[in-house]
């Protein structure tokens, strides 16, 4: 297991103005409960409404904070205590931060990075080529940070969490703020990371296409507490979650009364029927539909993953006050 | 270890490349600082033509002590001067970059951003003390020399303890920095003029607190063989390194209980 938490747990005293010289001091509870782990190779997914404790949770599996409880241990290491040692094993991008140096060219800051990871030079080279090839770095590379966009910024914190070839990479909302365009090339890049090299990652979003195209597993946590962890496919069963047969058929029919169909919607020809997998296999309902009418085409569709997530919202328990 | 020290070497040269490409203003940011400490200097010695001594002192005794001062302020500032920037780190979330790299806080911090116009009041310290010295009625036997080095450094030590101690309190308030400025400008005017001329609960506190006595004070007194106004033995100024350790241990757990207190900002 590259991640192993348990049991996490995060506070935050916050004092707030109460009257005119008191102050009253509060605890947010930023993280609690948390426990998962993460075997080597995994893309997961970990997503939840703002402020729901994704990036404190981040901070504290890199060694950044100090958690208020719980175990935790990344590739073997006590990450607080052990800060150091694990950095050498780790890649870290934050969307909304910068690791690299304003006034450097990009270039330099790759160079005072591979000091700082002690690269060798031959490494530091093909890394660097293959991520200048990759990612289309070469045309700014001699640019300083602070002239880039904010997309050709991403690609270089991107690079520059992977000199040292780490074996997890960590990324709290890499594609915030990024066009369409930008966006499909990072994930294609993280994809064939993982897959060729079977880097484990490890990201935050809001974006839910980063988690369709990137993720094979998802966390959801809100208030801190984790809602749901599994592989999408699961998930998208454990909140039984429609799916839905789309048939254009020769004649119009009826079609109503056929088991497990939850809701038809007919629009000319075309008709849309979403059915409980747990009842009906889309088979079964294929074989049904046949039965009363011809069928020219069709197709069965998923939940979306908006879908499920708000089912899974819904089906959380109410915060405690 | 020495390969750490690589690292660190390999980030200064960097840090001297960039500075050596604004070469210009880089010469122009080294004179400014220097000029800016030798005025002090100048204002010591027209001082001088009014008044005979200060605090028990003469010209010499006191040039001798800001020198002193004026060296081991620029080689602390030089060194560690960069911690002060430690609120606006927190704030803009730089200082989590530099927690996931695989280097200490402190010389990251110390280093990454190193601004080598400060060596412009470390040169012009140098000379002051240096030319302060060479005037003293000093006969320059080999342990004299001894002291004059040895408190150079135990004394730029002794700064950069205050100075990281001071601002490690940016960890719980980020609104710290005043304080700490307090303390760590307050320590170097300090440790500019004798000792003596400070009421006794300031004395006290320069003496036994903030050991800021044993950067210019005492080295001073022990160099020139005077008898103390304030009684203490002539060896006293031989006791730096000693003060200078124990500066670094209470810094350095100042600082490691900070950094765990760490918190971050919530965005
Ligand atoms: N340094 C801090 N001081 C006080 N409260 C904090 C701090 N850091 C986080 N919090 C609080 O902890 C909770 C979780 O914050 P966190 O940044 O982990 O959320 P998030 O899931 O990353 O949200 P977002 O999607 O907006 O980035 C929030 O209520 C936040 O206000
Ligand atoms: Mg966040």
């Amino acid at each position: 297991m590259i991640i192993e938490v348990e049991g996490l747990r995060r506070t935050f005293r916050v004092s707030e103005k109460a009257g005119r010289f008191r102050r009253s001091h509060r605890e947010v509870v930023a993280v609690q409960d948390v426990s998962f782990t993460v075997p080597e190779g995994e893309t997961l997914g970990y997503v939840g409404p703002n402020g729901a404790g994704k990036s404190t949770t981040i901070k504290m599996l890199t060694g950044i904070l100090v958690p208020t409880a719980g175990r935790v241990r990344v590739c073997g290491l006590d990450p607080s205590r052990q800060r150091k040692k694990l950095a050498r094993r780790l890649g870290v991008v934050f969307g909304q931060r910068t690791q690299l140096w304003w006034d450097l060219p990009l270039l330099d800051s790759f160079e005072l990075l591979r000091d700082i990871y002690r690269v060798g030079q031959t490494q530091y080279r093909e890394r660097l080529d293959e991520c200048t090839e990759l990612l289309g770095l070469a045309e700014f590379l001699s640019t300083p940070v602070r002239q880039l966009s904010l997309g050709q910024r991403m690609r270089g914190e991107i690079t520059a969490a992977l000199l040292h070839d780490p074996r997890l990479l960590v990324l709290d909302e890499p594609t915030i703020g990024l066009d369409l365009e930008s966006k499909a090339r990072l994930r294609s890049f993280l994809a064939e990371l993982n897959r060729t090299k079977g880097t484990t990652l490890l990201l935050t979003t809001h974006d839910l296409d980063d988690i369709e195209q990137l993720c094979r597993r998802l966390m959801v946590i809100d208030h801190g507490r984790v809602l749901a962890d599994g592989e999408l496919a699961g998930l998208r069963g454990s909140v039984a979650a429609e799916r839905t047969l789309t048939v254009d058929l020769q004649e119009p029919a009826d079609l109503s009364g056929i088991p497990g169909v939850t809701a038809i919607k007919a629009d000319g020809p075309r008709v849309h029927l979403e059915f409980l997998p747990s009842e009906v296999s889309a088979a079964q309902l294929i074989t049904a539909v046949a039965a009363r009418a011809e069928i020219r085409d069709l197709a069965v569709g998923e939940a979306s993953i908006e879908e499920v997530i708000r089912r899974l919202y819904d089906l959380r328990p109410a915060p405690q006050a | 270890m020495a390969d750490t020290l690589r690292v660190y070497a390999g980030i200064l040269h960097a840090r001297w490349r960039i500075a050596m490409s604004y070469r210009t203003s880089f010469a122009f940011e080294i004179t400014g600082q220097a000029i800016g400490q030798l005025t002090e200097v100048v204002v010591i010695a027209l001082l001088f033509t009014r008044i005979r001594s200060m605090g028990g002192f003469d010209v010499t005794a006191v040039l001798l002590m800001y020198g002193f001062s004026a060296a081991c302020f620029g080689l602390a500032d030089t060194v560690v001067g960069q911690v002060e920037k430690l609120p606006q780190l927190i704030r803009s979330g730089e200082l989590d970059a530099m927690l996931i790299r695989p280097l200490g806080l402190l010389p990251q911090l110390c280093l990454l951003d190193i601004q080598l116009r400060r060596l412009g009041r470390l040169l012009s310290g140098l000379l002051i003390l240096g030319v302060a010295a060479h005037r003293a009625p000093i006969d320059w036997t080999w342990d004299r020399f001894l002291l004059v080095g040895l408190c150079t450094v135990t004394g730029a030590v002794i700064f950069s303890a205050i100075f990281v101690a001071a601002c490690s309190i940016s960890f719980w308030v980020v609104e710290g920095s005043e304080l700490a400025n307090a303390v760590t400008y307050g320590g170097t005017a300090f440790a500019s003029y004798p000792l003596t001329i400070y009421d006794r609960i300031l004395r006290r506190l320069m003496a036994y607190v903030l050991p800021g006595a044993f950067i210019s004070y005492y080295p001073t007194v022990t160099l020139l063989g005077i008898r103390d106004p304030l009684g203490l033995p002539g060896w006293f100024g031989w006791l730096g390194p000693v003060v200078a350790l124990l500066s670094c241990l209470v810094a350095g757990l100042i600082w490691r209980t900070a950094v765990r207190r760490y918190r971050g900002t919530g965005s």
